[in-house]
């Protein structure tokens, strides 16, 4: 059914159908016709050699006495059957003795050489069957009867049952048309029924709707194989909808945490920024005031004690402070703008400056570092960079600090670079942590919360820093901010 | 005239109160100072209570030097019932206060304080930011005219 390949399976169905019919019909029809035609000339074959055996009985005496009137006067009897043409009546020594011709004016020739060489038998040719008969008398034989008989009675009869069995055909296949045409329709009405409901739901995406159709054929269990199909679907597909309610509604939660926690770190901060400068004050105010007032009576080392006690106060308000600084950089919004890094390093290098007038230190900083980014925040990068490099190049001179910039593969990267006491790179991942300090405290002051601060910054602007250095050989910090530097939520 | 003109400070803290009086005196700031240990009590002193008056005499005060975290009434609360009291509107407030939080900062220049001090954690810085604070608010700055 290869060529009916994109015909409808109704036509299909219909075809099948009445191909098979007509098939079977047919063969039948030869197989009968076929059948028929044998028997017919049978028993044509049979009645002749009848016609032959009583005519050659009547002609023995003829024979016998070379009568050849009376021979043909039997043979004239033939007459009375219309479908002989002709016959024929031989002596012994295969001499033709008398004839009879149903035309008279022809056909002589209808009877040369029809003597077939055996004692009886017949030829069937297309038109005619020759049948000849030996004639024999005291067990001798003294002659032969031959009769040519007209096989178009055979013919009609065959092209009348061809006709018949044409009708036949043409009418039982408009009956199976009929019938198949309603038949196909339990058949592919279901399957069209399928088809729509399946369209229905790609369109509609709706997997609540079934296929109707409850016979017990393949069709039904197709039908019934597509609803469970459905079903599955129905299913994984609530299932899928529940597991994304609950994942929106977990990011939900989780949002409101995050709020909470914000808020809570928001006024711990602000309890931490009030409450817990207060008592420091005290004691470092209170411990001014011990010195002040009782100076003479305290011992070198009582006053030790007490400078001690100022200088871990003090200590602890910039722990405080810079503690503070970090919570702000995390929860304060980063608004983008366009931020001239150049000048704002400036800025920062002149304040340097003016608080240790006597140093020397060469400082070169890069002309045109725009960047996109929270000024404040970025300020406060250079700053703690720019510091850091002020402060680790205090025993080197000449001392020198560069900003600068430079591009590599599209991303820009920001540096400040100097030839302070540098560190060690196997440190470098402890240098962005909080409250990490690779130097003792009488060597280079310090909180280790600059860095820290930097790092946060330059990731709320969806950058990255990094560090470069070797034991006095100097620093280098790089950073970037990302694309277009304020998508840092 | 300097000598008559007196200081309101509102401080919960009492080591803080010490302190601060301590710094004014080592500015030689020998006015009088009054201080309020809660909100409630320094709306009282300026406001009075159940209309009568307050108990200190409005043209004789030079500054109010007001912490924000105080029991009671909180400082942003009084200096917004300060402000909406048409004796007191125009009086000169600092905000004295631990904290430095934007918040705290905005929020207390919207209330109508007239300047904002944090205190400093180191008793010398607090000493210099006291005495620039006597010597301002005291000596330098021409105060309101009393509305009376």
């Amino acid at each position: 059914m290869a060529f009916l390949g994109d015909a409808s399976v109704k036509t299909k169905l219909i075809l099948t159908s009445i191909l098979s019919k007509g098939v079977a019909l047919l063969v039948a029809g030869v197989v009968i016709t076929s059948f028929d035609l044998m028997a017919l000339r049978e028993k044509l074959v049979r009645r002749m050699s009848i016609q032959a055996d009583i005519v050659g009985a009547n002609c023995v005496s003829a024979l016998l006495f070379s009568d050849p009137k009376s021979a043909e006067t039997t043979l004239a009897a033939l007459k009375a059957d219309p479908r002989i043409r002709a016959a024929g009546l031989y002596a012994a020594d295969r001499r033709l003795f008398a004839t009879y011709l149903q035309d008279p004016s022809g056909e002589t020739s209808l009877l040369e050489d029809s003597l077939g060489e055996t004692g009886q038998g017949h030829r069937l040719g297309n038109d005619r069957l020759v049948l000849w008969r030996s004639i024999l008398f005291d067990q001798k034989m003294i002659g032969a009867v031959v009769i040519v008989s007209d096989l178009s009675e055979v013919g009609a009869t065959m092209t009348r049952d061809v006709l018949v069995f044409a009708c036949v055909l043409l009418v039982s296949l408009l009956i199976a048309l009929a019938i198949s045409s309603r038949l196909q329709r339990s058949i592919s009405q279901p399957i069209l029924d399928l088809a729509g409901v399946a369209r229905r739901v790609t369109l509609e995406k709706d997997y609540s709707v079934r296929a109707s159709g409850g016979s017990r054929d393949e069709i039904g269990s197709l039908v019934v194989a597509f609803n469970e199909m459905l079903e599955e679907i129905r299913q994984q597909e609530a299932e899928l909808r529940a597991a994304r309610d609950r994942l929106e509604q977990r990011v939900a939660e989780r949002t409101a945490q995050l709020q909470v926690a914000n808020k809570e770190l928001e006024a711990f901060s602000y309890s931490v920024s009030h409450d817990l400068r207060a008592p420091l004050r005290s004691i470092e105010g209170f411990s001014r005031a011990l010195m002040e007032d009782c100076a003479d009576g305290l011992s070198e080392s009582g006053r030790d004690s007490l400078q001690r006690i100022v200088g871990s106060t003090v200590k602890m308000g910039q722990l405080i402070d810079g503690l503070l600084n970090l919570s702000r950089v995390t929860r304060t919004e980063v608004r983008g703008r366009s931020v001239d890094l150049s000048s704002l390093a400036g800025e920062i290098w002149a304040e340097l400056k003016d608080s240790e007038r006597d140093r020397p230190v060469e400082c070169v900083i890069a002309a045109g570092a725009i960047a996109e980014g929270d000024p404040a925040l970025l300020r406060a990068v250079l700053q703690n960079l720019l510091g850091n490099a002020w402060k680790f190049t205090r025993k080197r001179t000449p001392a020198r600090i560069e900003f600068g910039f430079a591009e590599e593969s599209g991303e820009r990267t920001y540096f400040v670079k100097d030839n302070g006491a540098g560190f060690d790179m196997s440190y470098a991942d402890k240098l962005f942590g909080a409250f990490q300090r690779l130097h003792g405290q009488n060597e280079f002051p310090g909180i280790g919360i600059g860095l820290a601060t930097v790092q946060r910054i330059v990731s709320r602007h969806g950058g990255r820093v990094w560090a470069i250095g070797a034991p006095d050989q100097g620093a280098s910090v790089y950073f970037t901010l990302g694309r277009g530097g304020a998508n840092g939520g | 005239m300097v000598d008559k003109r007196i200081v309101l400070l509102v401080e919960d803290n009492p080591d803080d109160e010490a302190l601060t009086l301590r710094a004014l005196k080592k500015n030689n700031i020998l006015n009088e100072v009054i201080v309020a240990r809660d909100g409630a009590e320094a709306l009282e002193y300026l406001l009075g209570t159940n209309g009568k008056s307050g108990k200190i005499r409005l043209e004789q005060l030079a500054v109010v030097l007001l912490d924000l975290k105080l029991p009671k009434v909180n400082g942003l609360e009084v200096l917004r019932r300060v402000r909406a009291d048409p004796r007191t509107k125009l009086l000169p407030i600092v905000v004295l206060t631990s904290s430095k939080e934007e918040k705290d900062l905005v929020s207390a220049y919207d209330s109508g304080a007239n300047s904002y001090v944090q205190k400093p954690v180191e008793f010398a810085d607090f000493v210099r930011a006291a005495g620039h604070l006597g010597l301002y608010w005291l000596v330098t700055n021409a105060p309101p005219p009393v509305t009376r």
